[in-house]
């Protein structure tokens, strides 16, 4: 045997393994995904930029991007904060509280949705509070930001978390005999060596945000050109059997997913934390 | 159970780990491949493995062809460098693992499969340790135990992968003398790789060179180190001082040195290297015609009961150093920065355009 | 003072700070405390809202709203979809992680991408592809219609989509613990006569046992709990084709906020257990294996100045 494909290794089992793995990979992900490009390919150009641009699907466009990008850049300073806290503090309870950090990842999306909508709104626990105050969170752009800060901030604690345990304190101290003060040395010194954590939590938090569906639609209210998300408009219109319109508007969210996984990458390969270790 | 190396040639992409190997281990020998880091060496013991494939050539094991073999039909023990043992498994499990393996008809009763791994962990002298975890154990403790679980299937040849590497310097020199003993008894043809040559000189039988993908000498551990056969060698097995000089009409002209260099009596007049190890250099007070060189003493370094002197020739050479016994220090009552003459006892002359 | 004794003196005291460098304590306070304020307002109140609202009618409606005939296909449903999903994707994740981590081949990095990808896909646009793959206007859907297949807007299609969400979680959790292991183990294994079979199930598998049930436990978790892919594929069926997540959103919009909150308790509950079994695993594998990426472990015990 001697294939360019791989370095001859002699443990068995190559072959069988790697084929399962494509043909599996093929059957699962790459066709049904290929069907939107395929169907998209069907579409005039004329015909596909009517659907994208139709005054409907932009505000929904605008909405999903607006609020993910609020929601990620909001995760920043609180994923930072907590994972801040959870590794450079002690209190009681500190186990539990970095346990849960985890709950929206392991909470199906629709228990936070509707836990979410009915804490909210106007008679719920926290709606009560705000509404004296003249701010109205359910069926409003607000309220959707609010879920995307709760599905998303878990990536932001998780990526730096592991960074801060790992950055030598040293450093800090060296600072510090230096005679930077505690804001310095974090502007100067901690800060730049998490960058690329936090670049990576904030992009990773954001991508979720922007296909996020569960959370999002109750709390949204669904109100066409006010709080309709891309991925409710793509129900929408499947909903209508309008197959070309849901197709086209999901081609423009999947360019956009793929374009945010090459940047994760990239942000994990510059941060030197590759998938693979070995 | 011999093993024959005949033609083996490795690449990786476009680097020659081996160029066109043969060598010859006898029955029962202990045999130590020696060579710096990226000589093929490790390359090698794993192609007789069969853990990694050869380019070209042939590995016969007892005279039978072993390339088309699979791994499991060749019946080799491997010691790897960090020991490889099963994590999940106790000191007891690890050593029976190659006979709980073997096929149904083949694999002995539980009862004796029992008795042999107790008996070989008598043999590596680990058998209060049975039911630990590899990480239970000193790196000592865990060799021995990566050492019974390869002799636990009888394997016809043993290869060891740098087998002392990753131990500290004591337990080092004592696994090694009783790995020596251990040969004795057992008489298991066995190779292994080392980078260190007092390793490879205080427990082979036969040391082969290596160096960049090549042998550079075989031969028995005083063969090696008393006649090397290049430049390497002489360099690789300790350390050397070097003088630089013409030869003709086989003798070499060292500075006023003059040294019988019979071997290169056919050779014209030539630039030539002389190599001599530290402690075949004495000092004298006097010079004597031919056989000395006059030097300045720059420093003087004490270690133990061995000194080493480093000295300045006055014809501008490079430093040398020079290693004496305190005694003949105190005898020749040296001073530093006094002049005092190079007496080299052995040089061993090459023709200068071996590269080390 | 002479100069001396004062430099002295202020390195001493630069060692003191630096000794045990943190912010002033009211720092700390401010600080822990927006910590604490966040998680409770966005995750302890959220959750015990769940249960709040499924028992505010007594435990009798929270457990009328369970055994209803409803609720309970649709608790089998789920319960159906993750126990062909799960071990589906555990096997891919298996086989995948024998070929990446043990074996060198051009094109690596970029099939790890490749199993990424539905991580990167919205959930709706998950469920679609199916809608766009077996649908009244795809390919295949004259010849399944002949063969009387329903695919779409029944069992298959939940499962389907099911198991393309959750494709990913196994396999990334096993590559990196798999590479991590090495080969050398492996490589002995088969120099004591081990055979290819005998060395994965007794070498490479119990080396990794604590990263696939990691990956096991995220799978199951995210399974059971899909909602947007899902539901793109059901047809909401009440009784039929609705799963837990679903049934719940059914309810809800019904009004039914007792029964939907019942339902969602379960699904909490199964969180909360998710959670507990992730610490598990953490604890049982410290130092042993590091999950990767969105579910970082890290050792939060030994670290950190008292407030």
């Amino acid at each position: 045997m001697n294939l360019s494909l791989k370095k001859q290794s002699i443990l068995p089992g190559f072959f069988p393994s790697l084929g399962i793995t494509l043909l599996y990979l093929s059957l699962i992900v790459l066709i049904p995904l290929s069907t939107i490009f395929l169907r998209s390919a069907a579409l005039t150009f004329g015909r596909f930029m009517e659907i994208v641009t139709a005054p409907r699907v932009v505000a929904s466009f605008a909405l999903s991007f607006g609020a993910s990008l609020v929601a990620a850049v909001t995760n920043v300073f609180i994923g930072v904060l907590l994972a801040w806290v959870l590794v450079r503090y002690k209190f009681p309870g500190k186990g539990l509280v970095d346990a849960l950090v985890d709950l929206p990842f392991a909470l199906p999306t629709a228990v936070g949705g509707i836990a979410l909508t009915t804490l909210y709104a106007e008679n719920g626990w926290i709606g009560r509070l705000l509404a004296p105050l003249g701010i109205i969170a359910v069926f409003n752009p607000l309220g959707i930001v609010i879920a995307l800060i709760f599905i998303g901030f878990p990536f932001v604690v998780r990526t730096v978390q592991p960074v801060l345990l790992e950055l030598d304190v040293e450093i800090e101290e060296a600072a510090a005999s230096l005679g930077a003060g505690r804001v310095q040395t974090f502007v100067r010194v901690v800060f730049p060596s998490i960058l690329p954590a936090v670049l990576t939590g904030f992009v990773l938090s954001f991508a979720r945000a922007l296909g996020e569906y569960g959370s999002v639609v109750f709390i949204a209210g669904n109100m066409p050109m006010k709080t309709e998300i891309v991925p409710l408009m793509i129900m929408t219109k499947l909903e209508q059997f309008d197959i070309p319109a849901a197709t086209a508007i999901a081609f423009v969210m999947l360019v956009a997913s793929f374009i945010l996984l090459l940047l994760i990458n990239f942000l994990q390969w510059k941060s030197g934390k590759n998938l693979v270790s070995g | 159970m011999s093993i024959n190396i005949v033609n083996i040639s490795k690449k990786f992409g476009s680097f020659e780990a081996l160029k066109d190997i043969n060598l010859t281990i006898n029955t029962g020998e202990l045999v130590a491949l020696l060579g710096p880091s990226g000589s093929g060496k490790t390359t090698l013991l794993r192609i007789i493995a069969g853990l990694e494939y050869a380019d070209a050539g042939e590995i016969l094991i007892n005279e039978r062809e072993m390339i088309s073999r699979k791994i499991r039909e060749r019946k080799v023990g491997f010691v790897f460098q960090h020991y490889a043992l099963f994590r999940n498994m106790t000191v007891f499990e690890n050593v029976a693992f190659g006979l709980k393996v073997r096929p149904r008809g083949l694999r002995p009763p539980k009862n004796e499969i029992t008795g042999r791994v107790h008996e070989l962990l008598r043999l590596v002298q680990l058998e209060s340790h049975a039911e630990r975890y590899p990480r239970q154990l000193s790196g000592g403790q865990r060799q021995r135990v990566a050492l019974a679980r390869a002799l636990a299937v009888e394997p016809s040849v043993l290869l060891l992968d740098e087998p002392f590497g990753a131990l500290d310097a004591r337990v080092r020199i004592e696994l090694r003398r009783w790995l020596r003993k251990l040969h004795d008894e057992l008489h298991i043809t066995s190779v292994f790789v080392t980078h260190d040559q007092d390793e490879a000189l205080e427990v082979a039988d036969k040391v082969v060179v290596m160096n960049a993908g090549r042998i550079e000498q075989t031969g028995g551990p005083e063969e090696v180190y008393d006649n090397p056969a290049s430049p390497f060698v002489f360099n690789f097995l300790g350390a050397v001082n070097i003088f630089h000089g013409r030869v003709h009409d086989g003798c070499a002209h060292i500075g006023s040195l003059k040294i019988d260099s019979r071997e290169h009596v056919d050779v014209p007049d030539t630039m030539v290297v002389g190599y001599v190890r530290s402690h075949d250099i004495d000092i004298g007070r006097t010079a004597t015609g031919g056989s000395s060189i006059p030097a300045r003493v720059r420093t003087i370094h004490r270690v133990g009961n061995i000194v080493r002197v480093e000295l300045l020739p006055d014809d501008g050479q490079g430093a040398v150093e020079a290693e004496i016994t305190r005694d003949r220090l105190n005898e020749l009552n040296l001073q530093e920065g006094e002049g005092v003459h190079i007496r080299p006892k052995k040089v061993k002359v090459f023709i200068e355009d071996y590269q080390i | 003072m002479n100069d001396a004794i004062k430099q002295t003196i202020a390195f001493v005291k630069s060692k003191k700070a630096a000794a045990r460098i943190t912010e002033p304590l009211p720092v700390r306070i401010i600080l822990t405390s927006l910590a604490l304020l966040f998680v409770g307002l966005f995750l302890v109140v959220p959750l015990v809202s769940v249960f709040t609202m499924a028992f505010n009618k007594g435990m009798e409606v929270y457990f009328a709203s369970l055994v209803e005939q409803d609720a309970l296909s649709a608790i089998k449903l789920t319960l159906i979809t993750a126990a062909i999903a799960v071990p589906l994707n555990l096997l891919f994740g298996l086989t995948a992680s024998w070929a990446i981590a043990k074996f060198e081949f051009r094109g690596k990095y970029f099939l790890i991408s490749l199993i990424d990808l539905p991580f990167a896909v919205s959930p709706v646009i998950s469920g679609f592809i199916f809608v766009l793959l077996f649908g009244s206007h795809s390919l295949l859907s004259p010849w399944l219609e002949a063969h009387d297949i329903k695919i779409l807007f029944a069992v298959p299609a939940i499962v389907l989509a099911t198991v393309f969400v959750t494709f990913p979680f196994v396999a990334r959790e096993l590559i990196p613990v798999m590479a991590a292991n090495g080969n050398e183990e492996e490589e002995v294994a088969l120099t004591l006569g081990a055979g290819g079979w005998k060395t994965f199930f007794r070498v490479t598998l119990p080396g990794v046992k604590w990263g696939l049930l990691y990956g096991v436990i995220l799978c199951n978790a995210r399974a059971m709990g899909e909602f947007g892919a899902v539901s793109v594929v059901s047809g909401h069926i009440r009784g039929e084709t609705a799963t837990m997540p679903l049934h719940v959103e059914i309810l809800y919009n019904e009004y039914n906020f007792t029964a939907a909150f019942a339902v969602a308790s379960l699904l909490a509950m199964l969180a909360v257990v998710t959670l507990a079994a992730k610490k598990f695993v953490e604890w049982k594998s410290s130092g042993r294996f590091t999950p990767q990426l969105n579910t970082e472990r890290r050792e939060s015990g030994s670290s950190g100045v008292d407030l």
